[in-house]
């Protein structure tokens, strides 16, 4: 059980840490922060390659993990390099300023 | 092998920091872009982690090898490709299809642990009911995320309509049902750990079809928003699926700030969460309630010519630029026709709506690509004082963000949601295609007002058309 009550303890504090990290947010930078949150959410790729990493020779988990992967992977790279595009054109105004 | 425990805790405790201060950065504009870039760091450094631990201790076969690699370039190049294909316009839904990728990713992975469940070697540090817990958690909300995105996504690019049964009762019994069934295949899994699986599943990819579907408008960047936060929830589930504290603190973390973010936006538009999950689409209500609102009686249409004359002799410009503009790929004529004002010395400014291009700030990254400074954009609340001394108003593919109606009337269902009250100034040019309603449906009463004026076209070649006549008016070439 120790795991779990630790697992429990992170889970709380993360969630606070959370509702705490975004106070005000300007209009312009929501639709990127939800974009740079959302390839964040994409750390579940650490989940996908647990599996793989686990599941020795049995194909179709390997299989399965891998599609995980995938997936995570497209939402992750995608997601930062979106919100980078994104976030440049505002940065380039500002250097010119 | 002793000191590799201690690397990955120290790697985790690291990657953990730099998201939080990567969340953190993000929302603010002079330190987004690092941000971006440290919590994209935290990532690689968190997938560094679990190899090396991985590695030194239980090892990693060649079989693992070939397919992470295999996973992670197929996975990676597409998502690249996407990022640097995908046009600005398309953002919401681009953001809506990498969040439903997420969530799926989730689902995949409790599936995988859930129909082998010997792989796991964490089985006697979590308990067999908590772990077959966390495996229902991550099914549902991975398969909610999922299908609730894929759906936004298709609306959003218009392969979805808002099929009428839904905007009945029937769907509320609909989706209390896809939830109870979801509810009794988790607890048939809890139990036993094989059964009930694909029940979860299904039920639960249905209720995010059938929560969502019925969305529409202006409300779908809250639904994407609220999503994303969902994706963190499936992430942090699958934390507590395979064990581990990384995935479990990212995952609340994610889930928790899209739940702010979220509230913020739902602020921005005057809706609560309830109204905008439970209230239907806007425009179907006021179908239902007559016809939209009747029928236009005092349209007034005008030449780019006459425009231009207008413009001419104005001193105070203001834009309000929609996604008409940015569907037209409008937004560098645009630019070429402010130049030209402005060499006149006349003032332009651009009145930028909360969700101006129908996601929140997205109006300002197209406004952005095309170069328009940054002090130009003015948000709703400084703007809408400034109208009565506006000369001309130049409304581009925007027309529910204007509509009178939010405040006048009250029976219209766009009632208290926030305007730009662009009646207020002297002349106002609506460019538009046709006498089409909005993405709300509703009738715009600001287009029988005497003093607004129709310009019928696509936003570009209007613009273009202004341009030239502008340009032999001779204005703005004095020097």
């Amino acid at each position: 059980m120790s795991f779990f009550s630790e697992a429990l303890w992170v889970l709380l504090l993360g969630s606070l840490l959370g509702l705490e990290l975004i106070g005000k947010v300007p209009p312009t930078l929501h639709t990127p922060l939800m974009s740079g949150a959302n390839a964040i959410s994409g750390i579940t790729m650490l989940a996908a390659l647990t599996l793989i990493i686990k599941s020795g020779d049995n194909l179709p988990l390997l299989i399965i993990g891998s599609i995980s992967l995938g997936f995570a992977l497209f939402n992750v790279i995608g997601g930062f390099l979106v919100t980078d595009r994104m976030l440049a054109m505002f940065s380039r105004k500002k250097t010119r300023k | 092998m002793t000191f590799i425990a201690p690397v990955k805790f120290a790697i985790d405790l690291l990657a953990v920091l730099l998201l939080a201060l990567g969340i953190k950065g993000l929302s603010k504009v002079r330190s987004a872009r690092e941000a971006n870039r440290l919590a994209a760091i935290a990532m690689i450094l968190a997938a560094f982690g679990v190899l090396l631990n991985s590695q030194g201790t239980i090892g990693i076969s060649i079989n693992s090898w070939i397919w992470i690699i295999c996973g992670t370039l197929i996975g990676g190049l597409l998502g690249a490709l996407t990022a640097k294909r995908v046009p600005m316009t398309a953002m919401p839904e681009i953001v809506a299809l990498f969040n439903g990728c997420g969530g799926m990713s989730s689902l995949l992975v409790a599936l995988g642990v859930a129909l082998f469940p010997s792989t796991d070697g964490s089985d006697g540090v979590v308990g067999e009911l908590i772990r077959n817990f966390s495996i229902v958690v991550s099914l549902f909300v991975g398969a909610i995320t999922f299908s609730g995105s894929i759906v936004a996504m298709a609306k959003l690019q218009g392969w979805l309509s808002t099929p009428s049964w839904t905007q009945s009762k029937a769907r509320h019994f609909f989706n209390i049902l896809c939830a109870v069934i979801a509810l009794i295949g988790g607890i048939y899994l809890s139990i036993d750990g094989q059964n009930g699986l694909f029940l979860i599943v299904v039920a639960s990819s249905l209720l995010g079809i059938g929560v969502t579907l019925p969305i529409g408008g202006a409300d779908m960047p809250v639904v994407i928003s609220l999503l994303n936060s969902y994706s963190g929830v499936a992430a942090a589930a699958a934390g507590f699926v395979v064990g581990s504290q990384l995935l479990i603190v990212a995952g609340a973390m994610v889930g928790a700030a899209g739940l702010i973010l979220t509230q913020v936006m739902c602020a921005g538009m005057n809706r609560s969460l309830v109204s905008v999950l439970f209230g239907g689409a806007l425009g179907a209500s006021s179908a239902a309630s007559g016809g939209g609102g009747g029928e236009y009686t005092n349209i007034t249409s005008c030449s780019p010519e006459e425009c231009a004359l207008t413009l001419e002799a104005a001193e105070r410009v203001v834009i309000v630029p929609g996604y008409g503009l940015a569907v037209a790929q409008a937004q560098h004529t645009l630019r070429e026709v402010t130049r030209v004002l402005e060499n006149a010395d006349i003032e332009v400014t651009y009145a930028i709506h909360p969700v101006a291009g129908r996601m929140p700030g997205h109006m300002n990254v197209l406004l952005a690509e095309a170069d328009v400074p940054y002090e130009q954009l003015k948000e709703m609340d400084v703007i809408n004082p400034e109208f009565p001394a506006t000369d001309v108003v130049l409304v581009l593919g925007a027309n529910d963000v204007v509509n009178p109606q939010a405040k006048n009337d009250q029976t219209s269902p766009l009632y208290g949601m926030p305007v730009l009250d662009v009646q207020e100034a002297r002349t106002v040019f609506v460019i538009k295609r046709g006498m089409s309603a909005g993405y709300s449906g509703i009738k715009n009463d600001l287009f029988d007002l005497q003093n607004t004026s129709m310009v019928f076209g696509d936003a570009k070649k209007v613009l273009g058309d202004l341009l030239l006549e502008l340009k032999e008016l001779g204005v703005g070439s004095k020097g």
